[in-house]
């Protein structure tokens, strides 16, 4: 992957596979202290026990259509190629948490890439899976809800095109704001 | 963050067309979002499709699938018209999305050259 925005759009995949109904993604990052964390917790329907020590292994999959599972794989290579690293924590019928760390300045992190375009294919395929997108730069916060999007919604679905677009300008905004402004 | 009244005023506008969009045989416009498709590109491929879609006000259903096995074709997109067979395009690329829009969904025809696989309606 080249970008770590696609990480997170394939780890997100595996919180809808688990049955997920609220996936949260929080992204922190503080240049001032080297640092990048993006953590992905679920409501899922957890990894069992056993699973857990091989969920990095490319070999294993808990999928049937072919026999290995690379996405996490894939993320903790990242994190470890920008010495940081990945931890999984997951509780079978809790839900799952997926933090990866990165040492923000390291020459070989992945760029974060296009969170936005990450989020909206989140929000459009799954529409009734909850998003919260929290995202900290510096002192500076965005926050995305999908709930509070809906709560003002109503009837109106929220991948219906208008409110796609409107989503869309509301994410490279409030990413902008982020990194630019002052 | 843009206004929450904008998005209170577009609920308003939308309400009024409601009634007209809903009811079943829709259009399904089906993307490939495994890893593999990921990392070959799906994520271009749906924001393509999603242009699409609001360029010609298309009443369709956009969804996603897992790996279905054919990782080296990624990324996939497959259509499925109300009543038709389901076609999977393959190795899709953003400039190929508006020609498969338009030939396929919009007037019907299958696009026989990018089209890689086809599954009888009914099947799955």
């Amino acid at each position: 992957m080249r970008e770590l925005s696609l990480h997170i759009l394939d780890i997100a995949q595996n919180s809808i596979a688990a049955l997920a109904s609220v996936i949260e993604i929080r992204i922190d990052e503080n240049p001032v202290q080297d640092r990048l964390t993006i953590q992905i917790t679920d409501n899922g329907k957890g990894i069992p026990e056993q699973q857990l020590a091989q969920a990095t292994d490319p070999f294993f999959t808990s999928r049937t259509t072919r026999r290995v599972g690379l996405g996490l794989a894939l993320l903790a290579r990242a994190a470890e190629e920008a010495q940081g690293g990945l931890g999984i924590r997951s509780k079978v019928g809790t839900g799952t948490k997926v933090t990866a760390t990165f040492c923000h300045s390291h020459i070989d992190r992945a760029p974060i890439g296009d969170l936005a375009g990450t989020m909206l294919a989140i929000i459009m395929l799954n529409p009734t899976t909850e998003v919260v997108y929290h995202h900290t730069y510096l002192e500076k916060t965005f926050c995305i809800d999908t709930r509070q999007i809906k709560y003002e919604l109503g009837e109106i679905a929220i991948n219906h095109p208008a409110v796609v677009s409107w989503l869309e300008e509301a994410l490279r905004e409030g990413i902008d704001d982020l990194y630019g402004g002052d | 963050m843009k206004s929450l009244q904008e998005l209170r005023e577009l609920r308003a506008e939308l309400e009024k067309e409601i009634s007209a969009r809903n009811g079943e045989g829709k259009p399904k416009i089906i993307i490939g979002m495994g890893t593999c498709g990921i990392a070959a590109g799906a994520r271009d491929i749906l924001q393509a499709v999603s242009q699409e879609v609001r360029k010609r006000n298309l009443d369709v259903i956009t969804t996603q699938t897992g790996c279905i096995g054919m990782c080296e074709q990624e990324p996939l997109i497959d259509i499925q018209l109300p009543g038709q067979d389901r076609i999977t395009y393959g190795r899709v690329t953003a400039k190929d999305v508006e020609r498969i829009v338009v030939e396929h969904v919009v007037n019907g025809h299958v696009v026989e050259e990018l089209a890689i696989a086809r599954l009888e309606e009914g099947g799955i």
